[in-house]
């Protein structure tokens, strides 16, 4: 779990967070959305511990960041998984290598030991056969993939992901969204999701934040956010002509 | 003012290099051997291709200049010594390096921060500093070896030259190279060739790590560092000379 309270963050003068409050809930599917700019990544690197917030506190399991020491600060970071945007592969090292890198930093098991960890996470996202490639010779889809199983590797507590669905198509958007609520659910992690997609909302929205001009301007799960009649709310989500026509087709009873 | 707070980040950047936490030894002696071979094995051959032909030319020049019967012809030689240890070889070398190796470090770093490649080094508690800029610190600390291998062949083209072109007899030349031979300027050549080696380095990992924007940035960073580089390394060179030499 991890809570989030009267955070806010600026840039020079630009109140990008003004006083955000919220919980992540553990073993669940948490999305942060909100137009381009919002500040949904700034939010994520502020519990990442990238940024350090002007005000509030953000707390894991009951403990507050503020209050750790370096050490603490570091052992907590390696119970973080994190998914970038672009995937964000290590380019000179094969996909295999990618996997191993947190465990071969932080642990000091054998080679062996370390191998069959990643075996065994290259089986869970349906890469086992192209450990010896390299990043640029992989779909973006598969690189996703790779990123995903690298977040993973280290069993970690907290699992984040900025937009991990961007530019992929619908049916692979899909599967990587359905896995990453796998993971979250079968391994008992607190998951953060920052998302775009409206699909993803259906899909594994169990806890949604709507982040507009520094603030939460609407908090619920996906069977509220397609009922609410929050005017900030439905502007956004409906801002696909797609789905303004399915609620128009709803409202009509059909 | 903004020259004034660069040199402040580079120097926070040393710091952070240096004094932050270190990167686990087995990985890290990995990575020094990977930039041993990328940065010092990787430019063996073009370095030595370009002193061994200098080297050549230098000595065909003075032999060709050379018209006075006066001065003795092992002139040629010691002329040709003097150039290539004290300034070809660890100057100009070390600019054609900052081409080479500066460029390529600097858009490798720069790649990686545009990739968020470097975000995710953070994200997992790893100093990103330490691990990409320290091996190749140390790497560079076997860079004094290409010079030597620089001033060997540059040698060897002017004795080339000047031999075979019929300009002066073979134990003319090496009597000429033993003349007036001040081992000082040895450590002078080589001292030079330490920091150039350490200015090589960092330079372009500050212009890489620091750089702001897209893929199209990679390369105008690249190309930016390269004026620093040699900048900083023309103007060392005058400090080091000045200090050591007069
Ligand atoms: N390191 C930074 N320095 C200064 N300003 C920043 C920095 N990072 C983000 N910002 C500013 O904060 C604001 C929010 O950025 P953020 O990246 O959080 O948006 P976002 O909601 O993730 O948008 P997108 O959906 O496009 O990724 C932007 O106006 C951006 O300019
Ligand atoms: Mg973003």
């Amino acid at each position: 779990m991890i809570e989030v309270k009267g955070l806010k963050k600026k840039f020079e003068e630009e109140q990008i967070l003004d006083g955000i409050d919220f919980v992540f809930e553990t073993g669940k599917t948490n999305l942060i959305i909100g137009q381009s700019g919002s500040g949904k990544s700034v939010l994520m690197k502020c519990m990442l511990g990238l940024f350090t917030p002007e005000e509030g506190t953000i707390e894991y399991d009951g403990k507050a960041y503020s209050s750790f020491s370096d050490e603490q600060k570091r052992e907590l970071r390696q119970e973080m998984g994190m998914l970038f945007q672009g995937g964000a592969l290590f380019d000179s090292m094969t996909v295999e290598e990618n996997v191993m890198f947190p465990l071969r930093m932080f642990t000091k098991k054998k080679k062996k030991e370390l191998k069959d960890r990643v075996d065994e996470v290259l089986e869970r996202v349906n890469l086992n056969d192209s450990g010896k490639k390299f990043p640029s010779e992989i779909s973006g889809g598969m690189q996703k993939r790779v990123a995903i199983a690298r977040a993973i590797v280290n069993r970690p507590k907290y699992l984040f992901c900025d937009e991990p669905n961007s530019g992929l198509d619908p049916h692979t958007a899909t599967v990587i969204d359905n896995l990453i609520h796998e993971l979250t659910v079968e391994y008992d992690i607190t998951t953060v999701v920052i998302t775009h997609d409206m699909n993803s909302l259906l899909e594994i929205g169990e806890k949604i934040a709507f982040l507009k001009d520094g603030v939460l301007a609407w908090t619920g799960d996906k069977s509220q956010i397609f009922k609410t009649e929050d005017q900030t709310v439905t502007d956004f989500v409906y801002s696909s002509d797609l789905f303004k026509k399915v609620k128009e087709a709803q409202k009509q009873g059909l | 003012m903004k020259y004034l707070q660069t040199i402040g980040e580079y120097f926070l950047m040393l710091k952070g290099i240096f004094f932050g936490r270190m990167t686990k030894r087995s990985v890290l002696t990995d990575l020094i051997f990977k930039e041993i071979d990328e940065l010092i094995i990787g430019s063996l051959w073009i370095v030595g291709f370009l002193s061994f032909f200098i080297g050549a030319v230098v000595s065909l020049q003075t032999a060709l200049n050379l018209s006075n019967p006066l001065i003795p012809k092992s002139l040629i030689a010691f002329a040709a010594r003097q150039s290539i240890v004290l300034e070809f070889s660890p100057t100009f070398i070390s600019i054609i390096m900052a081409g080479k190796v500066g460029s390529f470090i600097t858009s490798s770093i720069g790649s990686m921060r545009v990739t968020e490649q470097i975000d995710a080094l953070e994200v997992m508690g790893i100093n990103s500093l330490n691990y990409l800029v320290f091996p190749k610190i140390i790497a560079m600390l076997t860079y004094p070896f290409v010079i030597a291998i620089s001033m060997f062949l540059g040698i060897l083209g002017a004795y080339t030259a000047a031999v075979m072109g019929g300009f002066v007899a073979p134990d003319l030349f090496v009597q000429g190279l033993q003349e007036e031979f001040i081992p000082f300027h040895l450590f002078y050549a080589f001292l030079k060739t330490f920091l150039f080696a350490f200015i090589l380095a960092t330079i372009p990992s500050f212009h890489g790590y620091y750089m702001q924007g897209g893929s199209l940035e990679v390369g105008k960073a690249s190309t930016t560092s390269f004026v620093w580089t040699s900048v900083v390394i023309i103007i060392t060179n005058y400090i080091v000379t000045q200090l050591l030499l007069s």
